[in-house]
């Protein structure tokens, strides 16, 4: 391969892109979950007060990201991986799919937020903080989740186990989204907000940097 | 015999902790009582926790450096027994929160990070039996374990520094550190420290006999 990590990253992204307009699978697939989510928690609940539309849409977040991330390496059987195993280097595969889930997992932020907005009433006060808040954990969920998806993806594609050790990680992330997200609903002053942007900047920083040095020890087959 | 006199000494450490630990004179303060003496059990487990899980992921990077299968034996033995006592350390602390802070398990920030942290190695556990093929076992769990171990350090370390909770040592309230820990404490602490650091490594090793025995045909 003459091209660069550089350029066979983008290809990778563009193909992953390409093959979502073409097929609307993962797309719709999740729309649909989203929507049926939310739906079921307004007929069991109406409309809930902040806090607990806080933690709901957090859950909400946290189920769609796993959905998603999921579908991303299950799509790929193993003869395919053997022929991008034979074409790219492994980072570049790896960074390939970081952006892309990225790119999916902002998406269905939105959507999510927009879902929940009009079935479960609007407590935000402050939305684009709070938007960007969710572009912040849609980030994070997609990062973490992209590199339990190829160690799940090698362990025989296995859901459940995905669960397992996405589950226990996840938490902390959880608990600093929501606790971030509450400056949004009513005006307050929380002393600590830097200190946690500053610890979700620098897990995903940790995420990065280990999926780019693991990965291509899981990718050997 | 010349290179089992460590556990001896182990043994001989842990009988005097347990002795002194439970009959020396420590000063009485407010609420902790005599639920002090949890001190020389529940602070070791941490460092024989620190201890295999330190083991456990150079022996992880090793295997990943040479695909060494021993290594990864090495790796799985101690992931183990780290569980193991954090179980324990887990099992002392909530026993101590039961009677100090008032209840088993509270919201405090230590106590549900040092949860989550354990769950992760749990997760690498049953990773590891969800996987047959022993070679790619190896090198995913390796992997998993690097991972857990880099999610570790923040998790029990960093994080429960930095926000406040009730435990001894963070943010706000005073710890258990050389400057206001009671000299007498200190005298069972410290050789606690060492003797419950040589039992896990006495349990460790005899682990990885049993992995080496249960894998004889592969090393030989």
């Amino acid at each position: 391969m003459k091209s660069t990590v550089l350029q066979q990253t983008i290809t990778l992204v563009k193909k992953d892109i390409l093959l979502e307009l073409r097929q609307k699978y993962a797309f719709y697939g999740i729309l649909l979950y989203i929507v049926s989510t939310v739906f079921v928690i307004n007929l069991m609940i109406g409309k809930p007060d902040e806090k607990i539309w806080n933690a709901l849409f957090w859950v909400v977040q946290l189920f769609v990201s796993v959905n998603a991330i999921a579908k991303s390496f299950m799509q790929e059987n193993r003869g395919r991986l053997l022929y991008f195993y034979s074409l790219v280097h492994p980072r570049s595969f790896i960074a390939a799919k970081l952006i892309y889930n990225i790119l999916l997992m902002s998406i269905m932020s939105l959507i999510a937020l927009i879902c929940c907005i009009t079935f479960l009433g609007n407590p935000i006060i402050n939305i684009w903080y709070f938007i960007g808040v969710i572009m912040l954990g849609g980030i994070s969920l997609s990062l973490l989740f992209t590199m339990l998806a190829a160690i799940a993806a090698q362990a025989n594609q296995n859901a459940a186990l995905m669960a397992i050790m996405g589950f226990p990680i996840m938490l902390p992330l959880l608990m600093i989204l929501s606790s971030v997200a509450k400056s949004s609903f009513i005006i307050v002053y929380q002393p600590g907000l830097p200190k946690l942007f500053l610890m979700l900047g620098s897990m995903d920083v940790l995420i990065i940097a280990l999926s780019m040095v693991l990965f291509p020890f899981l990718w050997k087959d | 015999m010349a290179k089992h006199w460590w556990k001896a000494l182990a043994v001989l450490i842990l009988t005097y902790t347990i002795i002194a630990g439970f009959t020396h004179k420590i000063p009485i303060i407010g609420t902790n009582g005599q639920s002090s003496r949890g001190l020389y059990f529940h602070v070791p487990m941490w460092i024989c926790m620190y201890t295999m899980f330190t083991i456990s992921v150079v022996n992880s990077l090793r295997f990943l450096a040479g695909y060494d299968l021993r290594k990864d034996a090495l790796a799985s033995a101690a992931g183990g027994v780290g569980v193991f006592y954090g179980v324990l350390g887990f099992a002392t602390g909530t026993l101590w929160a039961t009677y100090t802070w008032g209840s088993t398990f509270t919201s405090d920030p230590k106590q549900m990070l040092t949860a989550v942290a354990l769950l992760i190695y749990m997760a690498y556990l049953v990773l590891r039996m969800s996987i047959s093929d022993i070679d790619k076992r190896a090198r995913i769990s390796a992997v998993f374990n690097i991972f857990a171990f880099a999610l570790l350090i923040p998790l029990t370390y960093i994080i429960p520094r930095m926000v406040d909770s009730l435990h001894p040592g963070s943010a706000s309230t005073p710890g258990f550190a050389s400057k206001d820990t009671d000299n007498n404490m200190k005298m069972v602490l410290y050789p606690a420290f060492l003797g419950w650091t040589l039992l896990s490594v006495w349990i460790y090793t005899l682990v990885v006999r049993y992995k080496k025995l249960e894998l004889k045909n592969i090393f030989k």
